[in-house]
């Protein structure tokens, strides 16, 4: 049980950081669409996050809600992986950065939503399919941006560059990550990995871009070891319940 | 179900009439059990179970309908009816009834098509075809597959020139 409970709250971690990050482009973005789109995906993270919370904290028994789950947890208790925290930078880093890491969530939910253990299994079904959605958006932008203008086209390069370290920690298994592919709920990295690559390859293709790899692989979020970045982001986050426990409105 | 006493019956088809009457809080024309978050209603030891999904994780709505729910069958009688939420299978826009698709329109949005799930995996896949529900053109476009709620997507209308909301395919 303890494995599933990781793995709910890693995930839960993932999309809660990463819905954190997206909304900060709302009322900054290129366009009113963009703006619009900017709280859909988040309000979709945000949503997916509290219903792996909610399985986590059922798993766990100790009686803690999705609530306390987000709002009473420091940074070392957080294992998202480190790419999503990373920040938006301009619009094309925030792109890259969610197709690199949608396009592996629509990946692990297809695997995920057909495994024995049920609750997983139905959260993995629901968030797949607004995933669909996400891949199909950052997929679209990378594109646009990448066989763009050239200022656009450099931006957008930049960004896989500035991302792609980030991403290798996606596929850094541990123990718990081992177990759970034996219990059908993960793909193995390998073949996560392998689709991942082939998915982003058609994308790369379109948008002309391509990946210099230096080998530096940066990583530990699932550990619970975090950029500096991550502080900030939970800072802001939990002020209000911290300030005012209990809190409702 | 099978061996349903009649009154038992008789309470859960009251129980459907009472919940076709609350309508979704952004749509307010079309009712749950027409948006199809309605799964069933069974009866239990303590009373009612009315089993229902959400639409979208994040679906800011979806408190709002279970305490809409509770109201409408508390008024009506059934104040131990108790709501349970039911993720799997995941909600499609499938199930909205006609009638409910026919409500969409007449508001002024355009209803889900049937059934196009497998080509919405297409990386890069053609937009759907979606008649404009002001003039019935089928010279639309999509303007952002994120809209003003996370069911509906924007588009706009080049026959008549408005914009409209579409009900996504999910």
């Amino acid at each position: 049980m303890d494995q599933i409970f990781t793995t709910a709250l890693r995930f839960g971690d993932n999309a809660m950081v990463l819905g954190q990050r997206l909304t900060h482009w709302i009322s900054r973005s290129p366009t009113i669409e963009l703006d619009i789109a900017f709280g859909n995906l988040s309000l979709d993270l945000i949503g997916q996050a509290n219903l792996f919370y909610e399985l986590a904290g059922k798993l766990e028994g100790n009686g803690r809600s999705a609530d306390d789950l987000a709002f009473l947890r420091d940074a070392s208790e957080y294992y998202n992986v480190q790419l999503v925290e990373q920040p938006n930078g301009n619009f094309a880093d925030t792109m890259m950065r969610q197709l690199l890491y949608v396009t592996y969530a629509d990946l692990v939910f297809e695997t995920m939503k057909t495994s024995p253990q049920k609750d997983l299994a139905a959260i993995a079904e629901k968030a797949q399919k607004e995933m669909i959605y996400h891949v199909r958006q950052a997929g679209e932008w990378v594109v646009r941006l990448g066989d763009g203008t050239d200022e656009s086209h450099e931006k957008c390069q930049a960004a896989l560059d500035n991302m792609w370290p980030w991403s290798h920690e996606l596929f850094a298994y541990d123990d718990v990550d081992e177990a759970m592919v034996e219990q059908g709920v993960l793909p193995s990295a390998e073949h996560l990995k392998t689709q991942w690559l082939e998915s982003l390859g058609e994308v790369f293709k379109r948008a002309g871009l391509i990946i210099r790899d230096d080998n530096w692989m940066p990583g530990g979020g699932r550990k619970g070891l975090h950029s500096e970045h991550l502080s900030y982001i939970l800072e802001e986050m939990q002020v209000l319940p911290r300030t005012h426990p209990g809190a409702q409105w | 179900m099978g061996k349903q006493r009649p009154e038992t019956a008789n309470q859960i088809d009251r129980i459907w009439q009472v919940l076709d009457g609350v309508m979704d809080p952004e749509v307010p024309v079309v009712s749950v059990v027409d948006l199809g978050i309605v799964r069933d209603v069974e009866e239990c030891k303590q009373g009612f179970n009315i089993i229902i999904t959400p639409t979208y994780s994040g679906c800011p709505a979806t408190l709002q309908i279970e305490n809409d729910i509770a109201g409408a069958l508390k008024a009506a009688g059934f104040g131990d009816a108790e709501i349970v939420t039911r993720l799997s299978p995941a909600w499609t826009s499938d199930w909205m009834s006609e009638k409910g698709r026919q409500a969409l329109r007449t508001f002024g949005i355009a209803p889900p098509q049937k059934g196009s799930n497998v080509s919405k995996r297409a990386l890069f896949g053609q937009d759907p075809l979606v008649r404009c529900p002001h003039c019935d053109s089928m010279e639309t476009v999509q303007v952002s597959e994120f809209g003003s709620t996370a069911c509906k997507a924007l588009w706009k209308c080049k026959s008549c020139a408005e914009p409209f909301d579409y009900f996504k395919c999910i």
